[in-house]
């Protein structure tokens, strides 16, 4: 049942967007969500959906993926449209009792709508075209001039592999483990909330002793193999900018030039 | 020629409990390995056979006693990478000594940390990739490899390294029939191409029946020391210690004992395979007839 468990929704692919250097797509992401702040208009934001369909195109991811995505802030959108709508002063365009709507509150509401949808859509994209490992190993890269400021980058990465690692061993055990208690008659499914926690204990004090033991292992066997931190240490796999990351990065830019453009040349309210 | 590993008199145990005395896990082992050589340590659990294992490449230090690895005292801490870079150490458990989520990537590890050029890394573990024959497994995850192939995974990133000696610290333990054959026909193919020295620490008979030469350890002490034929001779003081001897020697030992005489000079210590068993006692049943 927990083997079913996937992290982080990457689908394998060759398309251009999954080519793309990982430190380029991690400041591409970062620049998406600056541009759609930035943007203060519709045809800003215009600019905002247009990039995003286009990468999603390239990508060959299909939109389907991105609807799944935006299920789960359903909620969070209509919360801050309703709020918008209903307490932001002006030109009332619609009144009864005490509820009024104002032309302003009904733009801004569009606006945000459309800057979250953006945003889940943009950034999700990250994840559905970056492996973990390439996104580690970009984070890694992109940090490093910290590593100046005594920031354990180095540290950081490799702790983030090493969970990536354990991951879907440590779901494994715990299917184990959870079996086991079952056999002996443990009742994980009935039961109040607190009695449903309470029965995960014996679940968590096996998984947290096999846990310790495992880095404890690790730790050796990584020692055997000469680890000794990040120092002195090189990767065998390097990471070249090409061609495609330059184009990607100008295209961003001239999005961002548009955006602001829209920003100057149009007024922000109608 | 100089052996690649020397031990003197190693003695060693492990930090007792206040107020009690700690019991010595090594007393007094002195072993020659020559390069090149296959050799199996024996021992039930508890015998020092692991513990012996962690001094070949300084995780442990001995308290008395000296071992030489290639000529450096493993004491010399100036030298501690020298030695792990010349001694390959590979553990029980897959799981745990696997480091990153791509096959390639993990056995990189060790060259990355040896500070090696991407290229030459690149070159070593295509190499070692092939010579476990898991090459065409390169990009997969290790959580979907099978027990045998994690630990020839395994392997590949230490042999990566370039190695003099390969230690295995029960790599079969954990393994089913078929994972086993697997790391066996491995380190095999390991010494016949590369000449590499291996010591294979391990509780199964057959396996050390594969070796050049077996050492069968008993509560810190060497207590024999052979060929495999010589070895699996002395059967009575194999089980006064705990250990099994192959089937097909037990056969024939029991045979013997209940006073069947076997043709030539056949001892129970030479047949360790059931084909030459099954030899064996058809010579037999021939010189019967």
């Amino acid at each position: 049942m927990l083997k079913d468990i996937t992290l982080g929704q990457f689908f394998p692919g060759f398309s251009p967007v999954h080519r793309l250097d990982p430190r380029i797509k991690l400041i591409l992401t970062v620049a998406y969500v600056v541009m759609l702040f930035l943007a203060n208009n519709l045809v800003g934001l215009a600019f905002g959906i247009l990039f995003f369909l286009g990468a999603y195109f390239l990508a060959r991811i299909p939109l389907k993926m991105m609807l799944k995505g935006l299920k789960p802030v359903l909620p969070i959108i209509l919360f801050t449209s309703v709020l918008n709508m209903f307490f932001i002063t002006g030109d009332p365009l619609f009144s009864w009792w005490v509820i009024t709507i104002t032309r302003q509150g009904v733009y801004t509401a569009v606006i945000m709508s459309i800057r979250i949808v953006c945003l889940i859509a943009g950034t999700s994209l990250l994840t559905y075209t970056t492996s973990p490992i390439s996104l580690t190993d970009g984070l890694e890269r992109l940090m490093g001039p910290l590593k100046k400021l005594r920031f354990p980058v180095h540290e950081l990465a490799m702790m983030m592999t090493i969970a990536l690692r354990f991951i879907p061993t440590l779901i494994e055990e715990t299917d184990k483990i959870m079996n086991a208690q079952k056999a002996r008659g443990a009742d994980m499914e009935t039961g109040s909330l607190i009695d449903r926690v309470k029965a995960l204990v014996p679940v968590l004090i096996p998984l947290f002793i096999s846990a310790f033991r495992r880095a404890d292992e690790l730790a050796l066997a990584m020692e055997c193999r000469c680890y000794r931190g990040g120092e002195g240490r090189t990767r065998m796999k390097q990471l070249h900018l090409g061609s495609r990351d330059l184009i990607s990065c100008a295209v961003m830019a001239l999005f961002l030039a548009g955006v602001i453009l829209c920003n100057l040349l149009l007024p922000s309210l109608l | 020629m100089e052996p690649i590993i020397h031990t003197e008199n190693l003695t060693f145990s492990y930090p007792a409990e206040e107020g009690k005395e700690a019991p010595p896990v090594l007393r007094g082992v002195s072993l020659d390995i020559p390069a090149g050589q296959f050799l199996a340590v024996l021992g039930h659990n508890g015998s020092g056979k692991s513990t012996f294992a962690k001094h070949l490449n300084s995780i442990l230090l001995p308290m008395g006693g000296k071992a030489y690895v290639d000529g450096i005292d493993t004491c010399d801490e100036e030298r501690v990478y020298d030695i792990r870079q010349r001694i390959g150490m590979v553990f029980q458990n897959p799981d745990n000594q696997i480091v990153a989520t791509v096959v390639e990537e993990d056995v990189a590890f060790g060259l990355e940390n040896l500070g090696l050029p991407p290229a030459e890394i690149r070159r070593r573990v295509d190499e070692s990739l092939k010579a476990v024959d898991m090459f065409s497994y390169r990009e997969h995850a290790p959580h979907r490899l099978s027990g045998g192939q994690k630990q020839r995974v395994a392997i590949a990133g230490v042999i990566a390294m370039r190695p003099k000696v390969l230690v295995l610290d029960e790599p079969t333990a954990m393994l089913d029939p078929r994972g086993r054959k697997e790391v066996m026909a491995t380190l095999q193919s390991l010494k016949k191409e590369y000449g590499i020295t291996i010591v294979l620490i391990t509780h199964y008979m057959d396996e050390a029946a594969q070796a050049d030469r077996v050492v069968v350890m008993d509560d810190g002490r060497v207590l024999l020391d052979g060929t495999p034929y010589e070895v699996f001779q002395q059967v009575e003081t194999l089980k006064s210690v705990g250990l099994d001897v192959p089937q097909a020697t037990e056969l024939l030992h029991l045979l013997q004992k209940g006073g069947c005489r076997l043709p030539g000079h056949v001892l129970p210590g030479h047949v360790l395979t059931a084909q030459e068993c099954a030899d064996t006692l058809l010579a037999y049943w021939r010189s019967l007839a």
